[in-house]
């Protein structure tokens, strides 16, 4: 099986060591990655609340295009992944918004069938290659290391193609098989508040303290995420939050692709961690990065 | 709310509602399963499930009654369509499957169209340089769009961001050039006539002359 690799905007950028992490583990576990030709952004929640046509039209393109390559659309922000999946869904239910995107998207000679199978590497990793595949290629254990999974909410929501809408566990799983301990941990699911870090500060404030203190209190050493945005609320927040609620939140945040990259025996560069803005330090490192 | 006119029939709604709910029904028409909004039971599930709706000032069970009862302009310059993070927490857990987010996104929407939102709200600065940005360099510009959004809403606000962006320059997280898609130009044809299509409403999703029954 041969996937096409969609790695999104933020993974240009402040999700940089998603996308590093990502590629080395995909590589390490002998998947070819190819990176889809020319994408261009899924539109977002936010084009998604102007327009509704153009913001089809725009995540339709990058569908257009993966159709015309072989093999499932792998994308590893929780919010493309999301998008894309939803774009494939509203095209499938409505033959003339199918037909508007399909009109707009001939101006560039391209036309979408609805054939993208639209994948998250998380399913991809555990579903297709496989626990024990992966298990089989680990070179460092994670025993000792207390991980808080935390899904977020555009991976599982609204279809919950892959996992449980409410509780999901593929993460947990995977991680549990590579030795590390899984807290408590009852917000795995809860929105981090996405954009509203920008639109309304107070209020993802507070969601990312809630988030931040369920982890801790359930003696989480880390948080895992899959999703670029509730990486950066997370990781660049912390500060923030313990000015604000007078508290003492210091607990790294990483991409699950990461801890998975450490497991597999990446070095420090191939794991991003030098991203991070919380340190991951020895006591997930154990001092070997 | 409504206001009571003797003149009209009990449950007849006045010219501009009655434009306003046949807009939105043609917007909720494009959801797939939009129609199940007529089954909602007023439970407050999704209120219970809505990380946010402790902020709101009408909860999101709230909107689907005032939808019913004819009134769309209180629904727009609520802060609750403004304030949801599309977490979809809401439209799993209804009963009644009725995809509220979504819903929440078609009045977003429909509020912009008509130009009927509370100006001092900044979710549509962002959304609109969002959109610029996007369609500048078909890639999403981190930089450049929080830039234009604060230059828009709140300059001096930039000032408070400066120790998180020194933090995330010196880690490398942030591309100072925007990326683009090669075929730009391409692009931007292909988004000129989405435009055109935007703007066409299908003859069967028009507002029928007596669009007053309620949902």
């Amino acid at each position: 099986m041969s996937y096409i690799y969609y790695p999104g905007c933020s993974l240009e950028s402040s999700g940089k060591s998603y996308d590093r992490s990502t590629r080395w583990v995909f590589k390490k576990l002998g998947q070819e990655l190819t990176e889809l030709e020319d994408w261009n952004c899924c539109g977002a929640t936010m084009y998604m609340s102007i327009k509704e046509t153009i913001s089809l039209v725009f995540s339709a393109r990058n569908l257009a295009l993966a159709e015309r390559m072989d093999g499932d659309l792998v994308a590893p922000c929780s919010s493309c992944y999301t998008i894309l999946n939803k774009t494939n869904h509203i095209l499938k239910d409505n033959f003339i918004l199918k037909a508007k995107v399909n009109q707009s998207l001939k101006r560039d000679g391209l036309e979408y069938n609805l054939k993208v199978n639209v994948r998250h590497p998380l399913d991809v990793l555990v579903n297709d290659i496989g626990i024990e595949a992966i298990k089989a290629k680990v070179m460092r254990s994670l025993k000792g290391i207390k991980i808080a999974q935390y899904y977020g909410c555009q991976i599982v929501r609204p279809d919950g193609v892959f996992d449980d809408k409410e509780n999901p566990k593929t993460m947990d799983l995977l991680f549990e098989t590579l030795g590390a301990e899984n807290v408590d941990f009852s917000m795995k699911v809860r929105c981090c508040g996405g954009m509203l870090m920008t639109t309304f500060p107070d209020v993802a404030l507070k969601l990312n303290k809630e988030i931040l203190e369920c982890a801790t209190e359930n003696g989480a050493d880390c948080v895992i995420t899959t999703c670029p945005l509730c990486q950066i609320n997370l990781d660049g927040y912390q500060d923030k939050i313990n000015k604000r609620y007078n508290t003492n939140f210091k607990i790294p945040i990483l991409f699950f692709t990461q801890l998975l990259a450490f497991a597999l025996g990446a070095d420090r560069y191939e794991t991003g961690f030098e991203h991070n803005l919380i340190e991951v330090g020895e006591k997930i490192t154990g001092g070997l990065v | 709310m409504m206001a009571l006119h003797t003149s009209r029939e009990p449950g007849e709604l006045d010219k501009k509602e009655s434009e306003l709910r046949a807009a939105f029904l043609y917007q909720v028409s494009n959801i797939p399963g939009g129609e199940k909004i007529k089954k909602c039971i007023q439970c407050g599930t999704c209120t219970g499930s809505c990380p946010v709706s402790y902020t709101m000032d009408i909860s999101p069970r709230e909107i689907i009654a005032l939808f019913r009862a004819g009134d769309l302009e209180s629904i727009f310059f609520s802060r609750t369509i403004w304030i949801c993070a599309s977490c979809y927490a809401c439209t799993v857990r209804c009963p009644q499957g009725i995809k509220v987010t979504d819903i929440l996104y078609a009045l977003k929407r429909m509020a912009m169209e008509k130009d009927l939102f509370p100006k001092k709200l900044p979710v549509y600065a962002l959304s609109r340089s969002f959109v610029s940005m996007s369609n500048l360099f078909g890639r999403s510009y981190e930089i450049g769009l929080l830039l234009l959004y604060y230059l828009k809403t709140k300059p001096l606000k930039l000032f408070s961001l400066l120790p998180l962006g020194y933090k995330l320059m010196k880690k490398g997280r942030i591309g100072v050039l925007p990326k683009r898609v090669k075929r730009r130009k391409e692009l931007s044809k292909i988004l000129k006539e989405a435009e055109i299509m935007e703007m066409i409403v299908p003859v069967t999703a028009l507002p029928k002359k007596e669009s007053g029954a309620l949902v």
